[in-house]
C-alpha cells in the first residue's frame, strides 16, 4: 500500500493552515472591529468560495497561476517558482479555498470577546498587538482550534481545486482525494476502501477530539 | 485640575442630542455624575477616557488631553476605568490581572488585602461573585496610580448589602489615594455618602452642579418631610379620595381632596410633603 497521498494531503493541509492562520488572524480582527462600510464587501469576498463551484474557483486559480498571467510569470521569472502543477500551486489554491473556514471562526471569536474586556486593555495602556495576544487570544481558544482544525480538515477534503490546480503527479501533487477517485476510476475497489475508510476514521477523530475540547473549555469557563 | 470642554453629536433613542459639557474638577474631587439614561453620562466617560472621540479641549495638569488638532490615546491617559460588567480578564488570576496593568506586586498585594481579596488572589474571575469581581476592578483601576478614577454604574448590578460593603471601600480607597474620581450612580444615598460635588446631566448639558446636600435634597421652604413619588391609583371611599403612592420601594396612602383628585392623573410624579407634627422614628 502507498500512502504517499495521505502524506502530501496533511503536509498540504498543515501548511495552508499555518499559513492561512497568520493572513486571517488580522484580517478577522480588522473585520471584528471596523465599522467601516466596507465590512460588508469584505466578508462576502471572504466567503466566496464556500459557494463558488471548485471548478470556477480552480478555473480562475489556474489562470491567475500560469505563466500566462502576470502573476504566474512574476513567480517564474523573479523566483523560479512553477506555480502550476505544483506543490506551491497547490498551496497557494488551498488557502484561498479554505480562507473562510479559518476567518470565519476567528471573526466569531474576537466578536464573543466583550468590547469592554478590549477596552479595559487599552486602558491598563496596552497596544492592540499586546491586547489580540494577551487578552483576546487567551480568551477564544475554542474558536482557534476550531479554525485551525476545520481548514485542516477542509483542505484534506478538498477535490476539485486541487486536481484542476496541481493535477495528478504521483509524489508531487497527487492527495489522498485525488487517488481515491483514480482508484475507483481504475476499479481497484479494494485500495479505495482501504483510503475512504482511512480518511472518515482520521476525519471523525479529529472532529470528536474538537468538540470535546471546547465542551471542555465550556465548562471551565462556565459557559 | 482637569478642564472640560467638549461637543459631540449623540444619536440616541430620543434622536439626535448635543453633548456639551464644560466642567472645572479640582483635584482629589469625588464627583457624581447623575442623570436619566440616555443623557450623555457614559460618554462623557469614555470621551474622558478616549475610548471616544468628541470635539474641544480635556486638559489635566497642564497636559492636553484632547485639543481640536490631537488627542492623545487612551493608553497614554493616565485613566482608571470600573465598568458596570467588571470586565476582567477571565484568562488571568485575580492578582494577573491586576499585575498585567502595572507589574508592581507590593501594590496589587496592599490593594487586595485592603479590600480583603487577598486569600482570593489565585482564583480565575469565573469563580467570583458579582461583588468580589467589582472588587477586583476598581483594584485593577487603581494599579496605574491614575489621575482620574472613572466609575460607571460600579455598584448597580449589587445587592443592597454588598453595595454599601462597597461604598465604604470606595470611601477607604479615596481617602488613601486622594485620586479624583468621576462616578456615573442613581443612587441618593450612595452619592450622598461618597461624592462632594454633584453634576447632573440632561439632554447632554449640566443642568445642576453642586454639594450632594443641595441637589439631592427635595426639601425647599419650610416643609419638614418631602418625597417624591409616582401615583399609582386614586380611589373613593365614600366622602374621601385615597391615594396610593410609590416612594422609593414603599407605598403609602393619602387622603385627597375631591379637588386635588380632579387634578392628578395616574402616573404623575408628585411630591408628598407636610408641615409642623412631631414623627416618631422607632
Amino acid at each position: 500500500m502507498n500512502f504517499e497521498p495521505f502524506i502530501i494531503s496533511f503536509k498540504l493541509a498543515a501548511l495552508t493552515a499555518f499559513i492561512l492562520f497568520c493572513i486571517a488572524l488580522p484580517l478577522a480582527w480588522y473585520l471584528s472591529q471596523t465599522k467601516s462600510r466596507a465590512k460588508p464587501f469584505l466578508e462576502a469576498l471572504t466567503a466566496l468560495p464556500i459557494v463558488l463551484p471548485p471548478s470556477v474557483l480552480g478555473f480562475y486559480i489556474l489562470w491567475a497561476l500560469s505563466y500566462n498571467s502576470p502573476i504566474g510569470a512574476f513567480f517564474e521569472d523573479t523566483f523560479g517558482i512553477k506555480l502550476v502543477f505544483s506543490f506551491s500551486g497547490l498551496v497557494v489554491a488551498s488557502c484561498f479555498y479554505s480562507l473562510p473556514f479559518m476567518v470565519q471562526p476567528l471573526q466569531n471569536g474576537f466578536e464573543s470577546i466583550h468590547k469592554n474586556m478590549l477596552e479595559a486593555s487599552y486602558i491598563a495602556g496596552k497596544s492592540k498587538l499586546q491586547t489580540i495576544f494577551q487578552v483576546a487570544l487567551p480568551n477564544m481558544k475554542p474558536a482557534i482550534l476550531t479554525a485551525i482544525i476545520v481548514t485542516f480538515a477542509h483542505t484534506v477534503g478538498e477535490f476539485g481545486v486541487v486536481l484542476m490546480v496541481g493535477g495528478s503527479i504521483p509524489g508531487k501533487t497527487k492527495v489522498a482525494s485525488v487517488a481515491i477517485y483514480e482508484m475507483v476510476e481504475n476499479l481497484d475497489y479494494t485500495s479505495a476502501h482501504i483510503y475512504s475508510a482511512i480518511m472518515v476514521g482520521i476525519s471523525f477523530v479529529v472532529l470528536l477530539s474538537v468538540y470535546i475540547f471546547n465542551a471542555r473549555q465550556n465548562k471551565r469557563f462556565g459557559l | 485640575m482637569i478642564d472640560i470642554h467638549i461637543k459631540k453629536e449623540l444619536y440616541g433613542a430620543n434622536g439626535t442630542m448635543n453633548l456639551d459639557v464644560n466642567l472645572h474638577i479640582k483635584e482629589g474631587e469625588f464627583i457624581a455624575l447623575s442623570g436619566k439614561s440616555g443623557s450623555g453620562k457614559t460618554t462623557l466617560l469614555r470621551i474622558l477616557a478616549g475610548l471616544e472621540d468628541a470635539k474641544g479641549t480635556i486638559q489635566v495638569d497642564n497636559k492636553l488631553w484632547l485639543n481640536n488638532k490631537k488627542t492623545i490615546p487612551v493608553q497614554k491617559r493616565e485613566i482608571g476605568f470600573v465598568f458596570q460588567d467588571y470586565a476582567l480578564f477571565e484568562n488571568m488570576t485575580v492578582e494577573k490581572n491586576l499585575l498585567f496593568v502595572n507589574n508592581d506586586k507590593k501594590l496589587a498585594q496592599h490593594l487586595l488585602e485592603l479590600t480583603e481579596l487577598d486569600s482570593l488572589k489565585n482564583r480565575y474571575p469565573n469563580r467570583l461573585s458579582g461583588g468580589q469581581k467589582q472588587r477586583v476592578s476598581i483594584c485593577r483601576a487603581l494599579m496605574k496610580k491614575p489621575k482620574i478614577l472613572l466609575l460607571d454604574e460600579p455598584l448597580s448590578a449589587l445587592d443592597p448589602t454588598m453595595r454599601t460593603k462597597l461604598q465604604n471601600e470606595l470611601l477607604s480607597l479615596h481617602k488613601e489615594f486622594h485620586t479624583t474620581t468621576i462616578m456615573v450612580s442613581h443612587d441618593p444615598s450612595e452619592i450622598y455618602r461618597l461624592a462632594n460635588r454633584v453634576i447632573v446631566l440632561q439632554n447632554g448639558e449640566v443642568i445642576n452642579d453642586g454639594s450632594p446636600k443641595d441637589v439631592l435634597l427635595k426639601t425647599q421652604g419650610s416643609q419638614k418631610f418631602s418625597f417624591e413619588g409616582e401615583l399609582l391609583d386614586i380611589k373613593k371611599i365614600d366622602v374621601i379620595y385615597v391615594a396610593i403612592v410609590a416612594i422609593g420601594q414603599q407605598l403609602v396612602e393619602v387622603v385627597v381632596s375631591s379637588a386635588e383628585a380632579k387634578n392628578l392623573q395616574l402616573g404623575d410624579k408628585v411630591n408628598l410633603s407636610t408641615k409642623a407634627f412631631t414623627p416618631l422614628i422607632s
